[in-house]
């Protein structure tokens, strides 16, 4: 088999978006789900044949995976310096993505039709699910930093057409225009780094510019790293403003405020795209440049680092207050997406060193099976109670078997409690953070900490806690919806027994990483300690909650409004940015330069006002100035002549 | 040649009766008058050919000829703009210059 099949895996996605979203009209909406869930079967299967193919055959050669260029094409021809690709690139990592992808979008496809049965826009739902899918897929194949780009901005835009997706409600209106604004203004920054860096080097293909970025004696990097601007280099404020586009789209602090509004979409979007594939983004793009990070910009990287490792804390203790279960599953997706950024940040390069990056790309992997579990798990908890918040829940595991079991596997697995998949993965980053960095290491115990508090919280309060009385008997979902959370449940047992150090690695040399049992035991144990507390609080209806909440009251009010980060943002926006900025310019704009404009238009109308009087279309008018005229030339003719 | 009579007089005769028909091409707002007027004009320009001709150059025709061919040409004229005015008269039942406004700005 030729890996060149690789370009199937995103066009499948795309003709499906495109029947679904041209011909949509002319079939029944459940042949557009099945459409589309057949149609990414087929590339679940092609990425799985084109992983195994990499992975165990072509892939490596000489004890080294190799960056495979399996297919190629010239998009722009701007300039014979200027072109722009557009093509796959097959390596570790984006093998490990298209497979991500494609699992949990089927996953998703598959889940969908069950939960969106009956909704109105049944199609549309399934042609920008196509479309989103497209375009994830073909972000991670990028070849070059621009084809990246482009997929980027549509998976934006799909991720905008899907949390909108209910546009009758106000809400998800506001809540899709703030995620496609936020990630927009984030994206200026990728956008200012991509020029950076091209700009460098001459290039926009990985494999030209990380090696040029990389070696020491090249022109690129030579040049990159003399100018300093506050005191960093030229290449670390590239990597830095490629950070910022990832971190816009990845929602780290202080860009994370569209996220949780972003749960406005229907859930299985949310599952998609904002907790498994779309988000994880970011930490893809600084994988992907990493090598440029860990060996050029050690600043960046530390960046990378601190941001990763502020948001994971900030976003668990904002998780503990919430009432909104997806609410609750958003910001656990932000705290885990920060232990990524902070897994990539305190990784060094190659073979043992590079530990941090293994454990990112494991952590994201297995993060994206437990979290869709998860957010699917609430939209099966949601589709049986018609409620959002958790005061609307309770002993729902009488109800519920099924998601009551799914359910408590995820949390198990985002609590890292052995021997589920989220355990591995993040003991891996405990690891790495142990050796590079002790004090981000001593946040992410506590952070293990409380991620199991919250999610237990969640967990008991939705399936124990007090006796809810139903206005009717919640009932278990369809098929459609369970077979997904089953699959993923044991997804989430077994994938962390998965050696991920012998795929995935910084320097693409496969290597033996050990275990340390000296850091896993005390993480499992401030994981039970997690659980435990949270079980005294709230698997019996007890007064301990509200109790708490009073003892620590400005905290907690802090934290259950979020920190009030978005009214900072509302502060800085509508009355700084819209009082000095925007409203002196629109001042400037409707009255010197419509003024200057509108007075030219007036000045002539009122000079036409005035003299179309003499434009009567009387002849006999015309007439009349005429023989004037001519007699006045008469007489002077006659004067002169009878000089 | 017309004895006894100088050129002078039939040039006044000829201008005053272009001048009646300027001011009553000017002044009067009755089609028929205007056309009227105009008649009056071409054919003081036809007395003015004539008479320039017999006197100045009497062994020649050119004056004269213009001046048939002028009378031809009002006669056409005066054809083509009663032919107006009928439909002018049909349209707004009316012959004023000024009531004929319809296709002003």
């Amino acid at each position: 088999m030729n890996l060149s099949i690789s370009i199937w895996i995103p066009l499948i996605p795309f003709i499906v978006f495109l029947v679904n979203g041209l011909a949509g009209h002319k079939y029944k909406p459940v042949y557009a789900g099945i459409l589309g869930t057949v149609g990414l079967f087929i590339s679940f299967l092609l990425s799985l044949a084109v992983g195994y193919q990499y992975f165990f055959i072509e892939g490596m050669k000489d004890g080294v995976y190799q960056q495979i260029i399996a297919y190629s094409t010239t998009w722009l021809h701007l300039t014979d310096k200027l072109v722009v690709s557009i093509g796959s690139l097959i390596d570790p990592i984006s093998v490990m993505m298209i497979i991500v992808v494609t699992t949990v979008s089927l996953m998703v496809h598959l889940y969908s039709i069950g939960y969106m049965k009956g909704e109105k826009g049944f199609t549309r739902f399934y042609a920008f699910l196509g479309l989103f899918t497209f375009s994830m897929l073909g972000l991670v194949l990028a070849t070059n930093i621009f084809q990246m780009y482009i997929f980027w901005e549509l998976v934006g835009i799909s991720s905008y057409l899907l949390i909108g997706f209910y546009y009758e409600r106000p809400s998800a209106v506001a809540a899709s225009k703030k995620a496609f604004i936020v990630t927009r203004f984030a994206d200026l920054g990728f956008l200012v780094g991509i020029l950076m860096i091209s700009y460098l080097t001459g290039s926009f293909d990985f494999n030209q510019i990380i090696p040029q970025l990389t070696d020491p004696n090249s022109v690129a990097f030579q040049s990159g790293s003399k100018v300093l601007f506050f005191g960093m280099s030229t290449l670390t404020w590239s990597v830095i403003f490629v950070f910022m586009g990832g971190a816009g789209k990845s929602a780290m602090f202080p860009l994370h405020i569209w996220l949780p509004d972003a749960m406005e979409g229907p859930t299985p979007v949310s599952a998609l795209i904002h907790a498994a594939t779309m988000v994880v983004a970011g930490v893809y793009l600084v994988a992907r440049l990493f090598p440029i990070y860990a060996l050029s910009a050690p600043t960046g990287l530390e960046v990378v680092a601190y941001v990763g490792g502020f948001t994971s804390l900030f976003a668990a203790v904002i998780a503990c207050t919430q009432f909104d279960i997806k609410r609750i599953l958003a910001f656990s997706t932000l705290s885990q997406i920060g232990y990524m950024m902070l897994a990539l940040g305190v990784s060094g390069y190659g073979g043992e060193e590079g530990l941090g990056f293994t454990a990112s790309m494991f952590h994201l992997f297995t993060h994206a099976m437990f979290k869709a579990l998860l957010f699917l798990g609430a939209g099966a908890i949601i589709h049986a109670v018609h409620s959002n918040y958790m005061n609307d829940m309770g002993s729902l595991r009488k109800f519920l078997p099924i998601t009551h079991i799914t359910f408590a596997i995820a949390v198990l697995t985002i609590s890292g409690i052995p021997p589920f998949a989220g355990f591995f993965s993040k003991d891996e980053i405990l690891v790495a953070a142990y050796q590079h960095n002790k004090l981000l290491f001593v946040v992410e115990y506590l952070v293990a900490g409380i991620t199991a508090f919250y999610m237990s919280r969640l967990y008991f309060s939705v399936f124990w806690g007090k006796n809810q009385q139903y206005h009717h008997k919640p009932h278990e979902a369809p098929f459609t919806m369970t077979i997904p959370l089953m699959f993923l449940a044991l997804a989430s047992v077994t994938v962390g027994f998965i050696h991920f150090s012998k795929f995935v690695s910084s320097d693409l040399i496969p290597y033996e990483s050990e275990f340390h049992w000296n850091i896993a035991i005390p993480s499992i144990l401030i994981a039970l300690a997690g659980i435990s507390i949270a079980a005294m609080m709230y698997m019996k209806e007890t007064t301990i909650p509200d109790r708490m909440a009073k003892s620590l009251k400005g905290f907690y009010t802090a934290a259950y409004n979020k920190f009030y980060i978005d009214e900072a943002y509302l502060f800085v926006t509508k009355k700084i940015i819209f009082n000095l900025i925007s409203r002196p310019v629109a001042w400037f704009d409707r009255h010197i330069v419509d003024g200057t404009v509108n007075l030219v238009g007036n000045t002539t109308a009122r000079a036409a006002e005035m003299i179309k009087g003499f434009q009567s279309g009387q002849i006999q008018k015309y007439g009349f100035v005429f023989v004037s005229g001519v007699l006045l030339l008469a007489f002077i003719f006659i004067y002169w002549w009878s000089k | 040649m017309i004895q006894g009579i100088p050129i002078v007089h039939f040039l006044i005769v000829s201008t005053i009766m272009f001048f009646i028909g300027v001011y009553g091409f000017l002044v009067r707002r009755n089609l028929i008058t205007i056309l009227m007027s105009i008649e009056l004009m071409l054919n003081s320009v036809n007395i003015n050919f004539v008479v320039f001709n017999k006197y100045l150059f009497p062994d020649q025709l050119q004056g004269h000829f213009f001046t048939l061919f002028i009378i031809a040409v009002a006669a056409a004229e005066a054809a083509v703009a009663i032919a107006i005015i009928i439909n002018v008269y049909r349209r707004f039942n009316n012959i004023n210059v000024e009531d004929v406004s319809d296709m002003k700005y």
